[in-house]
């Protein structure tokens, strides 16, 4: 257990001032998602556009540090990727913070995975993983065009 | 027993968390448990096991008196004028779905009101929640105020003539109010409708006279009361019980079963179908004897004090903000700290062996009435020291340093 490993200076960051806070213009994909055990929620919007590459991405909700850091960290890495590598990134960090040493993918620079890696702290906190996950779910279910809501709790 | 050294009863405390001792401030989640309750079950499963109500022999003879002893221990505990009005349920939980259902069953239909406030847990409003959609049963909820407690006369405002049954907390699990229940209960009784107390933070902190109370229901939780898991009480006036129908069917409930017809047996059987927590009950003899031994008045009196100091230490912390302030208080402290989500909170603190609990604490009425999504939460045990809660001080300015 390492409190410095958990709330990184990048993390405290992104919780504090969250990047993509707001909610996207024209939007043409979203979806929510709550964590019914602590009460955080989150809705993400995504604007694609005729090539489906992600125009704009931002996300409204309120939660701990930790996620609103990840959502924060991951509406700020998938601007501008394609749909099918938005959800590449999307397993690759899913199983990262699962079971992972590191990320695979090969569509984020070195230094956008190092700023992604600040959330595997978490790995050591097995109640907080869900923290850092929900608002990847959620991105995958406006994606999907889900309209399910995600729920934490049905992992 | 000195209360001071009430702490060496509990072994949990011989063992570190994150290397530092246990700061345990989650009793309304859970109490620990004193080694005598913890060597009852041993004792019990290792010596004298066996299924209780059933067998002849030795064994199912001697565990039917301790289990029928247990009944009489809380009979005398929380002063019920029969022991038969003492039925022993899986928890509180189940204590209340027990009278939501067959009190519903029996006595409500459409447009009639139940009647609870905005503090309780989810555990006193969801049961309810099944009669709104089953039999449009309406739901209406007494105000909280500014301080975080409720008032007889919130209470009042919203009995119509509608109201078929009350049901409120006895010490609310957020903000630590203690309800005027024997006020609410006379004004209830003076227009006829029947009163059911969520005793589960009141039980294990306040003393318990059902006959004073005059309450018709009244759940208690053996977990938060320094006992086993998986075992709850319900205390119900005797003509209630009588007149109501059974909730769960199974083995040890009926009177004659035939083809065509069934009868159920008398009380308390009639409530507990199936096979009991036996272990359980038996080990909570050891409970209300430890509460016994300590005495309620001691209890209350420490805990009081700690809850004042509480009080004074976290207000008196710059950006602690401390959830409501009622007049007559428990020991419970919910609070928030600019800036830091209170799951953060209680992940900092825990790293010092702190044990809060973060989030809605079951009470989601209560965080959107407050704007809040979550709190953190600080509660007391017996156990609990002056220097367990300088210790959650210091560890919440850590937290802000962290986050500085």
């Amino acid at each position: 257990m390492n409190l410095k490993e958990l709330y990184q200076e990048i993390i405290l960051d992104h919780g504090k001032n969250p990047r993509n806070l707001r909610k996207t213009d024209n939007f043409n994909k979203d979806a929510k998602g709550y964590n019914p055990l602590c009460g955080d929620k989150v809705h993400v919007y995504l604007k694609l556009n005729e090539s489906k590459k992600v125009e704009d991405i931002s996300f409204e909700g309120q939660g701990c540090a930790i996620s609103m850091a990840s959502a924060s960290i991951m509406t700020d890495l998938v601007r501008g990727k394609e749909e099918r590598e938005v959800k590449e990134i999307v397993n690759d960090f899913l199983e990262m913070i699962k079971e992972k040493d590191k990320l695979n993918n090969k569509i984020l620079e070195d230094d956008e995975k190092t700023k992604l890696m600040c959330l595997s702290g978490v790995k050591n906190y097995p109640m907080r993983v869900k923290c850092a996950t929900l608002s990847w779910h959620t991105l995958t279910s406006a994606i999907n065009n889900s309209q399910a809501e995600i729920n934490s709790e049905n992992d | 027993m000195n209360i001071d050294n009430i702490k060496k009863e509990f072994p949990i405390f011989n063992n570190k968390v994150h290397n530092n001792d246990l700061v345990y401030l989650d009793s309304a989640n859970s109490s620990q448990k004193p080694l005598v309750v913890v060597d009852r079950i041993y004792d019990f499963y290792t010596k004298e096991f066996s299924n209780v109500g059933r067998s002849v022999h030795y064994l199912a003879v001697a565990a039917t008196n301790l289990y029928e002893n247990t009944r009489n221990s809380v009979q005398k505990y929380i002063n019920a004028k029969d022991r038969n009005e003492i039925v022993f349920t899986k928890g509180a939980t189940e204590a209340i779905n027990l009278v939501a259902n067959t009190f519903g069953q029996k006595y409500l239909k459409e447009g009639d009101e139940v009647l609870l406030t905005e503090l309780e847990h989810h555990s006193n409003y969801v049961p309810w929640h099944y009669l709104r959609k089953s039999k449009g049963v309406k739901i209406e909820f007494a105000d909280v105020n500014d301080n975080g407690e409720v008032t007889i006369e919130s209470i009042e405002k919203k009995i119509t003539p509608k109201t078929k049954i009350i049901a409120v907390t006895h010490l609310s699990n957020v903000t630590g109010a203690i309800l005027p229940i024997k006020e609410i209960t006379q004004l209830a009784h003076s227009k006829n409708i029947p009163v059911l107390v969520d005793g589960c933070q009141g039980a294990p902190h306040l003393r318990l006279d059902m006959q004073d109370l005059d309450c018709d229901f009244y759940a208690i939780s053996c977990h938060k009361m320094y006992g086993p898991t998986g075992l709850g009480i319900l205390y119900a006036k005797k003509k209630w019980l009588e007149e109501l129908p059974p909730y769960q069917g199974g083995g040890g409930m009926i009177g004659e079963v035939k083809k065509d017809s069934i009868t159920y047996g008398d009380l308390p059987n009639k409530y507990e179908a199936g096979t009991m927590q036996t272990a359980q009950v038996i080990a909570f003899d050891e409970s209300i004897k430890f509460l016994s031994k300590i005495g309620i008045d001691n209890i209350m009196k420490h805990e009081n004090e700690l809850i004042n100091y509480a009080n004074e230490i976290l207000r008196k912390n710059n950006s602690v903000k401390v959830i409501g302030n009622p007049r007559k208080k428990g020991g419970v402290i919910s609070f928030t700290i600019d800036g830091i989500h209170p799951h953060d909170i209680a992940t900092i603190l825990d790293e010092d062996g702190v044990a809060i609990r973060a989030g809605h604490h079951c009470c989601q009425i209560l965080h959107d009435k407050l704007g809040l999504p979550a709190t953190a939460r600080a509660s007391l045990g017996v156990y609990n020291t002056k220097d367990d809660i300088d210790q959650l001080n210091s560890s919440i300015n850590k937290c802000k340093k962290i986050f500085e």
